[in-house]
């Protein structure tokens, strides 16, 4: 049952991420997905703070309004002048430090543990159990994920033309009366959301690889949007299920494990996509030479 | 509303339009208005706030004070009828998506917030991307499109707009001569049907072909009117200042000629 719930766990984590990634990959933003997972730890130990309870919604919310928060303060000093990776830096770190030095406060009375938070533990999901009525639901953690990949499949399958154009040409997106920030910001949550949920099992750090690391994969193996999107979904549950595999047989991190199984594989595209790889690049050159002799 | 009655068949009318980037004035109390039915060219030096005109009439960058009212109302009320095509860089051509999907686009603002692009919007894509000769590349990758083809797409999504008015950033930027051709013809024929076109240029040798009216912008407007009236030896070196003055002395094809170097 263990293997199962840690399966299920790293599935839906994969999913949730390798959905936003695209989105992410495609607008230039891998770096914002960055400084979300890393800057949500305040917003996680405040909403503790004011709830009391390790309740995951409360800290859903709390991690989603600080996600928010550093979208917002990132724009705000790119657009007085400071350098565009300079201020995801300035705002990333500031507020990761303001989360450690809370979490270092509350130390003494409270059970967030750091490493937990930086690392995740993904093999200790199926102890965190919901109980309703008194029977057992099932892990926690595998039920807010759940809960989050329903939102981001719901939220961009309704708007899925909105965030496409977007993405592609946030010009004309204005121009015909798309709100623009408003999905920008909806987008925004959504990896806030998808970061939270994700940094218990694999934790704050490598959630950012399942982010990126697929969708950058699928990015060099397809040429429309739609299918890059099912690929990084694909990649995504390819690394989960292959990590896990290895990490038993090394019985080493599983998280670490099912990102170093995504960066093989996006390696493996890289060299050997059909359209953009290395090696077919290389080929077509060959051939091409031959012609032309 | 006696002022809109007045103005309701002005495509585009813009008064004391300023617009400022941090502290800097970018363009400073444009007032114009916009003949129904012609070809306008914006022209003027680098820097001189074309794009920024353009931009400040459809809302996409916020303005110091001015009105602009299409067709005798606020542009955020009119976007059906207005067509964009911007600036062919500002756009990433990598992105994962075929050249009738990117004209599928031009539709988008028709079907509302959730209706899908279907059999229809495709049908509409596929014929405007047959209008610009470009029908056969339908299914390919935008990335594998050279740049005058790339000019055409885009040129292609503002048919699929299906607007009255057009605003369209340096359509002839870097594109070949086939393209060129294509691009004005398509624009004649807009203009046959009665739609106003303005357009952000920057060859001064084809604005007499190309244009019935002209404006002439350097942060103010220098000059606006018929080309024939406006487009003049002393109203171009007005707006280009000391970088036109040395072709005073010159002859019209040598114009001609530099003014071509000078594009970019």
């Amino acid at each position: 049952m263990t293997d199962f719930w840690i399966l299920l766990t790293g599935g839906l984590v994969a999913s949730c991420c390798a959905i936003l990634g695209c989105f992410l990959v495609l607008r230039r933003m891998s770096m914002i997905g960055d400084a979300i997972s890393h800057s949500v730890l305040p917003g996680i130990v405040i909403a503790f703070m004011m709830s009391g309870s390790r309740d995951s919604f409360v800290m859903l919310l709390g991690a989603s309004v600080l996600g928010l928060i550093t979208v917002f303060l990132i724009q705000l000093f790119q657009q007085s002048g400071v350098q565009a990776d300079a201020s995801i830096g300035v705002v990333f770190t500031a507020l990761f430090a303001i989360g450690v030095v809370l979490v270092s406060l509350n130390l003494k009375h409270v059970d967030i543990d750091l490493d937990c938070v930086l690392y995740g533990e993904i093999a200790h999901v199926h102890w965190n159990t919901w109980e309703l009525h008194g029977s057992d639901m099932g892990p926690k953690a595998v039920w807010m994920l759940g809960f989050t990949l329903l939102v981001i499949i719901a939220v961009i399958g309704l708007f899925y033309k909105q965030f496409k154009l977007c993405a592609f040409d946030p010009a004309l997106a204005a121009a015909i009366g798309i709100p623009v920030a408003l999905f920008h910001y909806l987008l925004m949550g959504l990896v806030s959301m998808a970061t939270v949920s994700s940094f218990e099992s694999v934790g704050a750090i490598l959630v950012v690889g399942m982010l990126i690391i697929p969708a950058s994969a699928a990015y060099l193996l397809t040429d429309r949007l739609g299918a890059m999107i099912f690929i990084s979904v694909a990649i995504g549950l390819a690394s989960t299920g292959l990590g896990y595999g290895v990490s038993v047989v090394l019985d080493a991190s599983i998280a670490g494990c099912m990102v170093c199984a995504a960066a093989v594989l996006f390696i493996l595209a890289f060299l050997l996509s059909p359209s953009h790889g290395l090696l077919a690049r290389k080929l077509r050159r060959r051939s091409l030479r031959e012609r032309t002799i | 509303m006696t002022r809109q009655s007045t103005t309701a068949g002005v495509p585009l009318q813009i008064k004391g339009l300023s617009v400022a980037y941090q502290k800097k004035p970018v363009l400073r109390n444009v007032t114009l208005e916009v003949t129904e039915g012609e070809l306008i060219g914006i022209i003027g030096p680098n820097g001189a706030g074309k794009s920024t005109l353009i931009k400040a009439a459809l809302g996409l960058i916020p303005k110091l004070n001015g009105s602009v009212l299409v067709y005798g109302k606020p542009y955020n009320e009119q976007r059906q009828l207005i067509g964009y095509v911007p600036q062919r860089e500002s756009v990433d051509w990598d992105f994962p998506t075929n050249a009738l999907d990117v004209v599928m686009m031009g539709r988008y603002g028709r079907l509302g917030w959730f209706r899908r692009p279907g059999a229809k919007e495709k049908a509409i894509a596929l014929e405007c991307l047959a209008k610009v000769g470009m029908a056969e590349f339908a299914d390919r990758q935008i990335s594998q499109l050279s740049g005058g083809q790339q000019q055409r797409v885009f040129l292609a999504r503002a048919l699929a707009q299906d607007a009255k008015l057009y605003f369209m950033d340096e359509p002839f930027a870097g594109v070949d001569a086939a393209t060129e051709k294509a691009i004005i013809m398509l624009l004649q024929e807009l203009k046959g049907q009665g739609k106003t076109v303005i357009v952000v240029h920057h060859d001064l040798a084809t604005v007499k072909e190309y244009f019935d009216s002209v404006m002439l912008l350097n942060i103010e407007v220098q000059a606006f009117g018929k080309t024939g009236d406006v487009f003049t030896r002393s109203n171009l070196q007005q707006t280009y200042g000391g970088r036109f003055a040395f072709l005073d002395r010159q002859e019209d094809e040598e114009l001609t000629l530099l003014s071509g170097k000078g594009r970019g």
